[in-house]
């Protein structure tokens, strides 16, 4: 297709504020597919996804759409993952379009989380559509969101295009606005091939189906490519583009976004942001902004049964297959046994592959508490770096202890000033700063130990907030703390997998919170349970589990073994479920528990 | 292996109790024929065990047959299987159908053990029970079979009823001492869901005893007996030296048994079967040639291992130790239970302690 009727674009929303929904009617509207096949939410096929209204892996689709003077154009929706885990996969997918649609929720107006992509849009230069969507709602308030987007945004108000996507309202107007404001793409077939990488899958037949956009040159079936940032060759089997499925094309040219296919076994093997080129004819720089991701949250997988440890190990593997970001290596606990400790992006996205784990591969495994990545500098001089409190290192020899820091932005209405304040005082957040975007709504910053955030600082911040509330955040380095490491004995046995790396004034908070939390998860056994949390050997707080009183029936049914031994038999299934920790049966619950936000 | 027991269920009694869950019916018509197929039952089994050593008539309520209908149910007993002297003879009896005659007929066929139902001595808790008799024909039951001179005697009693203090509760066993009883069977209240002191729970009407109270009566009914030089051999059953219940030991210890009747079980090698509890389905069945079991079951290692620590648990013998194979985390479980005085190991068993009988049907997941 002539460049000049290709449009690439992306939708930067909020979630909850109909990316998903926008776009299903972009695929009916365009006839890409006929009501009757329609599911409600095509874009998102994952359970997980659609069970949490995120989208987590993007989907890119090529709709076609022919204007009113009858000119066929292709347009390319490269569809973004939305959460802040995943900034660095959204800035590749910008990096593939020519435009934006900013689309915002006309009762709740502009979030943190869409600045944050909204700003990244501006720094690639893109053109900005704003959308004022689910305008039918009752609560919709047009015009706060057009003096939002003028005062905080800087967007010309009359340039907002309405809609609800739910109804069907202005659909054709914002296809119209995309092919009219959205420049088509520039660059040249004919130089030498240059495609960016924004996204790649696995497929079992075909291997990694790795999305690019084009950006000069022309990538065809047979042509033999180079990946500039691993300097790896590979010979090009099929490309094409997405429609609703795959469908193959004799080549993709400059200006075009689709997929290729190159007998690629995983997608560790590509690096999303890296530049595809020639082998025969390369360019001599790859495209700027690429960058290895790297995980900054870590915490370890225990199967609860030892002999699953294979299982868990190939259900790793194969996981891997699909998510380039998770790292892995294997690890043991003296309380747990044979592990995997594990590197991800962030919270969220540690929740995806421990669900996933466990509902595709029917897996019960116990995840410790995150950890963020801290820096020791020892007295010799040498400098540790410690995801994981197991290998805190000894006390004394520490010269200087660091911790990453973010500068956390959140985004609330005021009244909620004093809560999230306090919230982030708690959270040892420092240095804070304020804006006023738009009447009757704040912009917080703060600088904020990474460590304070990734456990439930976005659950707590939903809460107090009443879900008015989002944070985006983005990483600043390193800065001195004062580090312990928290320990916890249950019955005077060290579980070494609940250990902690938490700041000196955080850490009786902690112990006092964990084992309160232990003791509602831990059972109550033949004996007491004794729960002590401790700092080097001293024991800083405690809670018991007391016994049961009695669990015995008095008769056993003459000679009715049967009836007896099944309830045992049921009972024992249960207690698979559990972690044995010395003598005490310790439920997967609880290692869950001790993360969850405190009860109000 | 020790000799088989033969077990004979009476599925009838005059009245149902509040509480009980086993197999029985007020209908006495149906006696006649349950005879009938009891005596199929039995030819069917004539070569499939040894020499029986011990034969329990219980119930339901064995003593609501007519002394003929004893008569003949024991002359064809030992004339349908084989037995081997000496064996322990026990029929349960209830203090209602309590008359010399009876007890006469009893020590005709050969009955030397005698099993009384007195649950209580106080009218308030036999009513509570549902128990037909009063505490006067209970006494008089006691006083008539201790002086009829069975070669032993047992009693068995509720406690942990709703309301009954730990005082009440050892009154009442005293009195029951009184008649210097071989063998009591002391049973916590069980309430089962489908009876009517389940209903009347499940309503709301009667409230369960607390744990702590249960366990306060446990080990004080374990202590008081103790001290009377009755032995607590299994969580609920006391006995005076060589008085303990053979045949009951049987199940403990995975001894064969038969049990012939609705509802009764059995088990022999590796296989458990059960009969149907319907007693019309019993007799039809038999009545054309047909077993009455209703379910089977063979047992795996898993199984087996699983039935020795559950029955062992709940007897004063224990498990033998080289039973327990090594699961992870075994030896701190062990340690916890010895130091919490649960458990005592002795001549290579471990035996649960009295407190350890409190939890019999935990202590076998943590062998497991």
């Amino acid at each position: 297709m002539d460049k000049k009727n290709i449009r690439n674009f992306s939708i930067i929303a909020h979630i909850d504020h109909g990316k998903s929904t926008l776009a299903d009617r972009f695929i009916q509207y365009t006839g890409l597919v006929s009501v009757r096949e329609f599911r409600d939410q095509i874009l998102d096929s994952m359970d997980l996804e659609r069970e949490r209204g995120i989208t987590i892996k993007s989907h890119t689709i090529t709709l076609p759409y022919r204007s009113e003077d009858g000119t066929e154009y292709s347009l390319n929706l490269i569809d973004t993952p939305g959460h802040v885990d995943f900034s660095y996969e959204v800035s590749r997918a910008l990096a593939s379009c020519e435009g934006v649609l900013l689309l915002v929720d006309a009762s709740q107006g502009v979030q943190a989380q869409t600045l944050s992509n909204l700003y990244m849009a501006m720094e690639h230069d893109l053109t900005i559509i704003p959308v004022i969507n689910k305008i039918d709602l009752p609560s919709a308030d047009v015009e706060m969101v057009r003096e939002q987007m003028d005062r905080e945004l800087g967007l010309a108000p009359e340039s907002a295009v309405l809609s609800s996507a739910k109804e069907g309202i202005g659909i054709e107007e914002i296809l119209r606005a995309i092919v009219e404001r959205i420049p088509a793409p520039r660059g040249d077939a004919e130089n030498p091939l240059s495609a960016l990488i924004f996204d790649a899958r696995y497929d079992p037949f075909r291997g990694v189906i790795v999305s690019c956009r084009v950006l000069d040159g022309t990538i065809r079936q047979g042509d033999l490519i180079r990946f500039m940032s691993t300097q790896r060759t590979y010979k090009v089997e099929e490309v094409g583009v997405f429609r609703l499925n795959r469908e193959a094309r004799k080549h993709l040219s400059s200006g075009e976004v689709g997929y290729m296919i190159a007998g690629i076994k995983t997608v560790s093997d590509t690096r999303i942001g890296d530049t595809i080129t020639l082998d025969s004819r390369p360019v001599p720089v790859p495209l700027p902004g690429f960058k290895e991701v790297k995980p900054v949250v870590f915490s370890s997988l225990y199967p609860i049964s030892s002999e699953d440890y294979e299982t868990l190990s190939v259900a790793l593997e194969k996981y891997k297959l699909n998510d380039a970001a998770l790292v892995y290596q294997k690890d043991s606990s003296a309380a747990l046994g044979q592990g995997f400790r594990c590197g991800f992006l962030g919270l969220l996205h540690l929740e995806i592959v421990q669900e996933r784990l466990e509902r595709e591969y029917d897996l019960a495994f116990i995840m410790t508490v995150p950890s963020v990545q801290y820096r020791f500098t020892l007295g010799d001089g040498k400098v540790l770096t410690v995801d994981n409190p197991q290998y805190y290192p000894d006390p004394g020899a520490i010269e200087k202890a660091e911790e990453p820091f973010i500068r956390a932005t959140i985004f609330t209405p005021e009244r909620y000033l004093g809560a999230v304040m306090k919230l982030c005082m708690e959270r040892r957040g420092t240095d804070a700063r304020f804006n006023s975007p738009a009447p009757g709504r704040l912009e917080i910053i703060y600088d904020m130990p990474l460590a304070e955030v990734i456990v439930d600082f976005h659950d707590k911040l939903k809460s107090i907030t009443q879900g008015y509330g989002s944070l985006d955040y983005e990483l600043l380095g390193y800065r001195e703390s004062n580090l312990v490491k928290l320990d916890f004995l249950v019955n005077g046995e060290k579980v070494d997998a609940l250990s902690l790396i938490v700041h000196q004034d955080r850490a009786r908070e902690w112990a006092v919170q964990v084992c309160e939390r232990l003791k509602e998860e831990i059972p109550r056994h033949q004996f007491k349970i004794a729960i002590q949390g401790a700092i080097g050997g001293k024991i800083i707080s405690r809670s018991t589990v007391s016994p049961f009183r009695k669990d015995v029936t008095a008769k056993c049914y003459g000679g009715d073994i049967t009836r007896k031994r099944k309830l045992l038999e049921k009972q024992k299934k249960g207690k698979k479920r559990m972690k044995m920790v010395g003598a005490v049966s310790i439920p997967q619950s609880a290692f869950v528990a001790v993360l969850k936000a405190d009860h109000e | 292996m020790s000799d088989p027991g033969l077990y004979v269920h009476v599925p009838f009694c005059r009245s149902k109790c509040a509480y009980c869950g086993f197999v029985s019916q007020t209908g006495l018509a149906a006696v006649p024929s349950w005879l009938k197929a009891l005596e199929k039952e039995a030819s069917l089994y004539k070569d499939v065990f040894g020499a029986f050593d011990t034969l329990f008539i219980g119930g339901g309520t064995p003593t609501v047959l007519l002394p003929s209908q004893l008569d003949s149910l024991a002359e064809c007993l030992f004339r349908e299987l084989p037995f081997k002297q000496p064996v322990e003879f026990t029929v349960e009896a209830n203090p209602d159908d309590l008359d010399t005659g009876t007890l006469a007929v009893l020590k005709d066929i050969g009955v030397n053990r005698l099993s009384l139902g007195i649950q209580s001595l106080e009218e308030k808790e036999l009513a509570f029970l549902g128990r037909r008799h009063s505490v006067r024909q209970a006494e008089r039951a006691l006083e008539l079979a201790a002086r009829s001179g069975f070669g032993s005697l047992s009693a068995d009693l509720i406690y942990g009823l709703p309301g009954q203090t730990l005082s009440d509760w050892l009154e009442t066993l005293k009195r029951v001492l009184a008649f210097e009883p071989d063998h009591l069977s002391c049973y916590q209240l069980t309430v089962e869901r489908h009876t009517p002191l389940g209903r009347m729970v499940a309503d709301k009407k009667v409230k369960k005893a607390r744990a702590k109270q249960e366990r306060e009566l446990f080990l004080a009914t374990s202590q008081f007996l103790e001290r009377e030089s009755y032995l607590h051999y299994e969580i609920s059953n006391f006995a005076r030296p060589g008085h303990l219940c053979r045949h009951n030991l049987k199940y403990w210890n995975r001894s064969p048994y038969l049990g012939l009747g609705p509802s009764a079980h059995s088990f022999e090698g590796d296989a458990r079967w059960w009969n149907t509890p319907s007693v019309r389905s019993y007799c039809l069945r038999l009545s054309h040639g047909l077993a009455p079991v209703r379910g089977k079951e063979i047992l795996s290692q898993e199984k087996r291992i699983m039935e020795s620590l559950l029955l062992g648990f709940r007897t004063m013998q224990g498990i033998e130790i080289d039973m327990v194979r090594e699961v992870s985390g075994l030896d701190s479980r062990m340690c916890h239970l010895l130091d919490n005085g649960l458990i005592v190991v002795r001549e290579g068993r471990i035996i649960p302690t009295r407190e350890g009988f409190l939890y019999a049907d935990g202590l076998p997941l943590l062998f497991t």
